[in-house]
């Protein structure tokens, strides 16, 4: 759109042809952007069955967890948040199935808390005595890899590092979580 | 079934439009004007045939029938009536018929104009409407639909479609999610049209600039044509804009107008580039020139108020006010790059037939003023612009997202806009087609010196602040200007008919309207100016908790909390509301309300202010917590925005100034109109039944 | 990622440092703080204001109404109690939330084009205008006499009745 600038002086004969490519590649390239753009948001969250790029989550007793050291184990991914009304349905669901699967050593459970302030967020922890690594998500990093479109969102990695199964919105039983898992673990 | 009956004729307005565009091509190409003539009578057809959509969707929402996905999205049984009708324009697919509707309107007042002059534009005046129509149309029947209804088949699930399932049966839940609070304001009745209707009315000049450019009319005629719509479009534009700060003002509890928000940039950006286009149609018609550059900003402007609608309606951006994320986006996607690669290829092939017809004489001419005066809107736009988009393209390249907001804007745009108001002070004084230094200064040095004994009083009154004494030296330099202009030509003409000063203010005007209302919108802007620079600069705030009895101190204001009470009201609300009371210089002045409501259907709370508005300024308190049980404390906070009202007061004026300007006069028009016959010989088409 | 990291090994060494530091220095000293009522409402939302909440879409965060931002201007008091400065704050918050919290992108990288180009663009805009009126001066000698500038009758009587008027004030 800049180049509506280009004012050709008057008494020129013919518009050269450079600043007609210009133009016309100026305008293709801003509409190359606003396509990609589009592109992004109408894409939504990872889709089942795609890889997931490798993360970090630095938990807030500052145990660093990489998931591509992870490799081999399931790994469930919950996207929290203290002021979230709706994650406190499902805060003692996830942390009875991490207590289920725990000994069993084949699931990890990460919590990752959105844009949250820590003092908060280690309230909600203790409040629903939740035991599984949580962490704050640093510059909304790992949230822009799954890109979330608000909390809660949980999202279930298999063996292979691959999305497994995702759920928008709080679970609403234990048994929703462990089918989840379950499935994962058997594939 | 009033859902099938405004379904399908949407969907027969969308095959007329698209009627009259095959109609109008085949007329063109052949030459056969009763083709033409076929095509206007088909777009003529689209109004009715949309009014009637219209009222199907807002029986379905005063009669609360909630089946209807639309009607259940954006009404519930709480909401007063006259939020239930405007919730037409409240949700995406019912903001699209109604834009579709007003688009219908505009493209039947402006085929019912006569035609006899200007046959050789009216085929292409039909296809860019209808082009523009039909687009909108193919949106709302295949994303957007508003009549899709929920319904239960016989498997148990349920599903949201237009026409009953086989076996299905209609569900009709108990109430709708209701409005979305922010929406919920007597602004909603006026706000969202007028922005609307600014919108859709720059389709015109559009069309009209386009027709030129196929047809390869070098003449201004297409300027003058749409001069008043240009004018009517910028009016509403304009008023769509004030009232959306007022609006802001009043119900989003943040003390200020205006946030440099994405979608606000959007319908800015066309307003920039529109009075822009504004100015430089004069130059055009005065003197032949610019006529490559009208052309460009015509386009640029239609350009842009699909962009901006692109932008809130597609979720590329994110912002309070934009549209859920939605289907529409690939296909308006699509309809940009189209048109926006047509109409730079038709810039491009007749660029040189634009060339300009005469040659700037003088460097203080009212034309290179008025140059200097686009170079700044320009700059603001490209400002405006690229700060909206950027966040967009900081996420694409480097995964980050950013936030551009008012600092950014503020001091880049503040000295452009100091040049603007410096200029309105100066151009209308120099001539069109010569001006010195000498004739300019013989008619500057009055108001100039009225302004400096402003900026020394200002200084001396220990105004300090650099940005507002500029800006209210240059803004009241502009006032002056634009009195002594009036006062000029009262002047002139008292002495030379003996009318009485008030008979020959009036007759000045009404016998040079457009310039006059020119001047009244300049007039205007300085009262704007001043509102925002009282507040930008002069704004103050302060923030407490206090218990009842106790007060908070402001620019010499004391408000003292009196008490606080909590209850429900039969609309949906739960209504926190503080009393608390007002004193200046221990004069008592009222009280003031503060609430905050938070609405249970959409679980979402409101902060209302309580003002307290005089011309000096307005103490602007806000609730922003409150103990829940006893009454034993809450936090205000106070803001103090000085000349804030002088914003408002502008608008007002900035309205009466744009109706002394457009108001029609039918017979100057055609005097005006350079002779058609000639051309008619010699053009392509001869639309002659 | 690295960029990241470094980033964030700063911030938690200074988070330690901090926290250690006051809160052995202010534990003895708490209560007179409490008394002096610090910090006020006024001095959070002077950091707040240039902050923009995280999960809203550009609002400043002093006056966003939501429960998280009442969290989050409860942290900038927090902090301040800590004694923190202003852009320790502020850095606190972008190390957290991202670079979207402050109001203007950061001044590095890419964000570059946020400040460079409007003006860029804009001397282009100025050298296009500059090249129009330039070649007025080739042309001055050219005056315009002819032209139809003034075709506008009621104009040309009003100018002249103003010529007469300005005339007559000049005698006086």
């Amino acid at each position: 759109m800049e180049n509506s600038h280009t004012e050709e002086p008057q008494y020129q004969k013919k518009l050269p042809r450079w600043v007609i490519i210009i133009a016309f590649a100026v305008l293709l390239g801003f509409l190359a952007l606003m396509g990609w753009g589009l592109r992004n948001t109408q894409q939504g969250p990872v889709q089942v069955g795609q890889k997931v790029p490798p993360f970090e989550l630095t938990t807030f007793d500052g145990t660093k967890i990489k998931t591509d050291e992870l490799i081999g184990k399931v790994i469930v991914v919950n996207f929290w948040a203290s002021w979230c009304k709706p994650c406190e349905q499902e805060a003692a669901e996830l942390e009875e199935a991490w207590r289920f699967y725990q000994d069993s050593g084949e699931v990890v459970f990460l919590g990752v808390d959105y844009v949250d302030t820590e003092t908060e967020a280690l309230k909600y922890l203790e409040k629903f005595e939740i035991t599984y690594p949580n962490g704050p998500d640093l510059r909304t990093a790992i949230s822009q890899i799954f890109r979330i479109s608000g909390v809660p969102e949980t999202y279930i990695m298999d063996k292979n590092g691959k999305l497994a199964s995702r759920k928008i919105g709080p679970f609403v039983s234990i048994s929703e979580i462990t089918s989840m898992i379950d499935s994962a673990l058997n594939q | 079934m009033l859902p099938n009956l405004g379904y399908g004729s949407l969907v027969i307005t969308l095959l007329v439009s698209i009627y009259a565009i095959v109609a109008a091509v085949i007329g063109e190409r052949k030459n056969l004007y009763k083709y033409v003539e076929s095509a206007r009578l088909a777009l003529l057809l689209t109004f009715p045939l949309l009014t009637l959509t219209v009222i199907s969707i807002v029986i379905l929402l005063i009669n609360q029938n909630y089946e209807v996905q639309y009607v259940y999205n954006v009404t519930s049984s709480t909401m007063p009536l006259y939020l239930k009708v405007t919730a037409l324009w409240g949700g995406q697919a019912g903001s699209l018929v109604f834009w579709a509707w007003l688009m219908s309107a505009f493209a039947t007042a402006v085929t019912l104009r006569k035609w006899d002059r200007d046959l050789d534009f009216l085929p292409w005046v039909i296809i860019v409407s209808s082009v523009t129509l039909a687009f909108f149309l193919i949106m709302i029947v295949a994303f957007e639909n508003p009549f899709v209804r929920f319904w239960s088949l016989p498997s148990g699930g349920e599903l949201v479609a237009m026409f009953a399932p086989a076996g299905s049966q209609l569900i009709h839940p108990f109430d709708g999610r209701g409005l979305n609070p922010l929406l919920r304001h007597p602004g909603m009745i006026i706000h969202p049209p007028m922005l609307y209707l600014g919108f859709v009315s720059f389709v015109i000049p559009y069309a009209f600039g386009m027709a030129a450019l196929i047809t390869g009319r070098k003449d201004d005629r297409w300027i003058r044509l749409t001069r008043r719509w240009t004018l009517v479009a910028w009016m509403f534009l304009s008023i769509g804009l004030i009232l959306g700060s007022r609006w802001a003002y009043d119900v989003l509890g943040w003390g200020g107008y205006w946030a440099w928000d994405p979608v606000e940039n959007a319908a800015f950006m066309p307003w920039l580039s529109g009075t822009a286009f504004l100015h430089s149609v004069m130059i055009q018609e005065k003197r032949g020139l610019f006529k490559r550059w009208n052309m460009i900003l015509v386009i640029l402007t239609y350009s842009l108020v699909i962009f901006g609608t692109f932008l809130t309606r597609s979720g590329v951006l994110s912002s309070v006010h934009a549209f859920a994320q939605s289907a529409i986006g690939p296909m308006f996607f699509v309809f940009i790059g189209v048109s926006f690669i047509i109409s730079l290829a038709f810039l491009i092939k007749r660029w040189d037939d634009l060339r300009s017809e005469g040659v700037m004489t003088s460097l203080l001419s009212r034309e290179s003023l008025f140059l200097i005066n686009n170079l700044l809107f320009i700059g603001i736009l490209v400002v405006v612009f690229w700060g909206t988009v950027y966040p967009l393209i900081s996420e694409l390249f480097t995964g980050q997202k950013v936030t551009v907001g008012p600092p950014f804007y503020n001091s880049t745009t503040g000295p452009l806009f100091a040049g603007l108001l410096l200029l309105m002070g100066i151009a209308p004084l120099s001539a069109w087609g010569h001006s010195t230094w000498k004739t300019l200064g013989k008619a500057l040095w009055i108001p100039a010196i009225g302004s400096l004994i402003l900026l020394v009083v200002l200084f001396v009154s220990g105004i300090r602040s650099i940005g507002a004494l500029i800006g209210l030296t240059v803004a009241s330099l502009a006032a002056f200007v634009t009195i002594y202009e009036f006062w000029r030509g009262m002047k002139a003409r008292h002495k030379r008919s003996g009318e009485n000063y008030l008979v020959a203010l009036w007759k000045l005007t009404a016998r040079n309207r457009r310039r006059y209302g020119g001047y009244v919108i300049h007039l205007s802007v300085v009262f704007m100016a001043i509102g925002i620079i009282g507040i930008e600069f002069f704004q103050t705030e302060t923030q407490g908790r206090i218990a009842p009895g106790e007060s908070l101190s402001l620019a010499g204001y004391t408000v003292t909390f009196k008490n606080l009470a909590e209850f429900d009201v039969a609309d949906g609300r739960n209504v926190a509301r503080a009393v608390l009371s007002v004193s200046k210089n221990g004069k008592d002045l009222g009280e003031l309300y503060p609430r905050r409501d938070f609405y249970y259907d959409s679980q979402q709370p409101m902060t209302i202010a309580g003002v307290r508005s005089t011309v000096e300024d307005d103490l602007y308190v806000i609730l922003v917590n409150w103990e829940q049980i006893s009454s034993r404390g809450a936090t205000f906070k106070v803001f103090h925005n000085p000349l804030i009202n002088w914003l408002w007061y502008g608008g007002i004026l900035l309205v009466v100034g744009s109706f002394i300007a457009a108001w029609p006069d039918p017979e100057k028009e055609i005097e005006l109109a350079p002779s058609r016959i000639m051309k008619k010989e010699t053009g392509k088409l001869v639309l002659r039944p | 990622m690295n960029y990241k990291n470094k980033i964030f090994i700063t911030q938690k060494i200074t988070l330690a440092f901090f926290v250690t530091i006051f809160l052995l220095l202010l534990l003895p000293f708490n209560n007179v703080i409490a008394q002096n009522d610090f910090p006020t409402d006024d001095q959070v939302n002077a950091i707040a204001k240039e902050l923009y909440c995280p999960v809203c879409e550009n609002i400043p965060l002093d006056v966003c109404p939501t429960q998280a931002c009442a969290q989050w201007r409860a942290l900038i008091k927090e902090k301040l109690i800590a004694g923190w400065s202003k852009d320790e704050i502020k850095q606190y918050f972008v190390d957290q939330y991202g670079d979207r919290v402050l109001a203007q992108p950061p001044a590095r990288g890419l964000n570059w084009l946020v400040y460079i180009l409007p003006p860029v663009v804009f001397v282009g805009g100025i050298v296009v205008v500059y090249l129009n009126l330039k070649k007025i001066k080739k042309s001055s000698e050219k005056v315009i006499k002819n032209s139809d500038i003034n075709n506008d009758k009621y104009l040309k009587e009003m100018e002249e009745a103003l010529n007469i008027l300005n005339k007559n004030e000049d005698l006086s």
